[in-house]
């Protein structure tokens, strides 16, 4: 092994010894045709899974997300990601529920991607960036055998936001059977030219920093910082809204700055720093050959596309309920195009319940403190549980 | 729960499938569910009530009965129930035949315009009518197509709409004692409920 890659190896430091892992030696065959062994998927769990196994929860992170969906994340030492969401006496309650992450496929913290070392034979090391392109389908299915793995014949519930809510709807698709309800939040059932062009721009930010080296950065012991960062930069800005930057940070200019000073370079505005800080934090947690892979997955993500492009087809054998939640300040997934989604759920008589919640943050206002979606998670999900109990009881 | 829902589940079977529009916060489909066994679901157009319908567990949308009952398969639902918000859609004919293309039954209830206080204050104020049911003037309120039992009659017929029943009932939503003649009931009855079939 040369000594660069020895360093890339010990600078892995998405690698905690903590994190929930397992093995499936045989691997996953990919939705292109190829197969992908051995297959690693790195997960966490909350709470306890019942005696009957009926009370698991999967949730599902969004593009740069990671398992550690609550409590702190050992990498970054912050708190979960959704930790407001989901724990003891939270709306999704791990008091009673068993709550499953896994990290997707082709990411960065702990399942196979193209961090991982290759196993095929046909080069020694890492995938870099000849991992196989990967779809939401895949992410699903390599879910799907942890699932099967721990004997859950059916989840109670399938949550995510963004990307995430683009694997709820594919497990909806997928799998009828094995998932009781559905709740997507903040997405879309195919990923628009729009939403693909923003991609792109990130992903040729990162192709255009010297340090790429064709996606073997690693051999040589660097890493697209730079155009990392310009990647997340973007994306970050998709995520807020104009009235949610507006409210932080307005005009204002950097302290040191004078209004009657007209520098060109540096940092200028107080929004500019703040664009930076968020484009360094993320290069320092995420690889650059895995976010060109999960956008990609991203872009290919279209529902209706093995139905003729009719979303109602995709829909014609779901058997899930249905809670579909957009943003009234998204842009990158307007609410148009969650009715879309309610309205083909109609069509083919899904239950199905679909509220807009009234914020100015943005895409991002799924992570952050909204007390209507507190409460619209919370009641939605008591309320299916009562519906299996009656059930229950009417069988 | 309003008294002239009481007057809505005496029509519809238990076991039923039931769609709500307009359900406000979802307390008749909650009823329904509970203890008549229906698979009841809701549109309602007022995100506040939506929110709280579904933080009830209710499966209930966010959507508007001009527009979204298109979205809805010929012939899914048992019962389709339109209470107190004929006269505030925009096209109720479409809206009518809309709930009679998606259910079996339509249920509908609004406030009568015949009702005599309604008559007397125009004749004798030669103003538009505020009671109770019409709390509102003319220029704020959501109600942009008033009718009369008759008028319902009327158009029941022109579509060729079977009424398989209709009531009068009270300010209070209870039953009014006009059960006989429709002329009557549009004089006396301050609020109309009528069952339709195709």
């Amino acid at each position: 092994m040369a000594e660069s890659e020895e360093n890339y190896l010990n600078s892995d430091e998405n690698q905690d010894p903590l994190t929930q892992k397992i093995m499936f030696k045989d691997g996953i065959c990919l939705e292109n045709g190829q197969y992908l062994a051995p297959l690693e998927i790195a997960y966490q769990t909350y709470g306890q899974l019942s005696a009957a196994k009926d009370n698991a929860i999967l949730i599902c992170h969004a593009l740069t997300g990671d398992q550690y969906v609550t409590d702190i994340n050992p990498i970054s030492k912050k708190a979960g990601w959704w930790s407001n969401m989901v724990g003891p006496g939270c709306p999704i309650d791990t008091n009673k529920y068993f709550i499953i992450c896994t990290n997707v496929l082709g990411s960065c913290m702990g399942t196979t991607g193209p961090r991982s070392m290759r196993e095929d034979g046909q080069k020694i090391g890492r995938w870099g960036a000849d991992f196989p392109a990967i779809t939401i389908k895949d992410m699903v299915n390599a879910q799907k055998m942890l699932i099967d793995h721990f004997q859950i014949k059916q989840l109670f519930a399938v949550i995510g936001g963004s990307m995430g809510g683009m694997q709820t709807l594919q497990w909806a698709v997928s799998y009828p059977d094995q998932v009781y309800a559905v709740i997507p939040i903040a997405t879309s059932s195919f990923h628009s030219a729009q939403n693909i062009a923003f991609n792109e721009v990130g992903r040729q930010a990162i192709f255009s920093d010297p340090d790429w080296r064709d996606g073997e950065y690693w051999r040589y012991g660097v890493t697209p910082y730079r155009g990392l960062a310009v990647a997340r930069m973007m994306a970050h800005i998709t995520y807020l809204s104009e009235d949610a930057l507006n409210r932080k940070f307005g005009r204002r200019l950097q302290e040191r700055l004078k209004d009657s000073s007209f520098p060109i370079f540096g940092e200028v505005f107080q929004v500019e720093s703040y664009l930076h800080y968020q484009g360094s934090n993320f290069v320092r947690r995420f690889d650059a050959n895995s976010y060109v892979t999960i956008t990609r997955a991203m872009d290919w993500f279209d529902l209706s596309h093995a139905y003729d492009g009719d979303l109602v087809q995709a829909f014609a054998h779901v058997k899930s309920r249905f809670c579909v939640i957009s943003l009234s300040s998204d842009w990158l997934f307007p609410t148009s195009r969650s009715r879309v989604i309610v309205q083909a759920l109609n069509r083919v008589g899904a239950r199905v319940s679909f509220v807009e919640i009234a914020t100015d943050k943005g895409h991002d206002a799924f992570l952050l403190e909204e007390p209507d979606l507190d409460i619209t998670i919370r009641g939605f999900l008591s309320g299916i549980e009562e519906q299996r109990r009656l059930e229950h009881y009417a069988s | 729960m309003r008294l002239d829902q009481r007057c809505i589940i005496d029509m519809i079977k238990q076991q039923s499938k039931v769609l709500d529009i307009g359900c406000g916060d979802g307390s008749l489909i909650d009823y329904l569910c509970r203890y008549h066994q229906c698979d009841a679901r809701g549109i309602e157009v007022d995100m506040s009530y939506v929110t709280k319908a579904v933080g009830k567990g209710l499966p209930v949308i966010h959507g508007n009965a001009d527009f979204d009952l298109q979205h809805y398969p010929t012939g899914g639902f048992d019962y389709v129930v339109l209470s107190r918000t004929l006269q505030a859609v925009n096209r109720p004919r479409e809206v009518l035949q809309q709930m009679l293309r998606i259910g079996r039954y339509a249920i509908v209830s609004f406030p009568n315009f015949g009702h005599w206080t309604l008559r007397l204050q125009l004749l004798l104020k030669g103003r538009m009518p505020m009671t109770n049911v019409w709390g509102k003037y003319w220029y704020e309120t959501p109600n942009i197509h008033p009718c009369t039992m008759t008028d319902f009659v009327n158009l029941s017929r022109k579509e060729g709409y079977k009424i398989e029943r209709w009531m009068a009932i009270d300010d209070q939503g209870g039953r009014a004692p006009w059960e006989r003649s429709i002329r009557l009931a549009n004089f006396f009855g301050e609020q109309a409920l009528f069952l339709l079939t195709r």
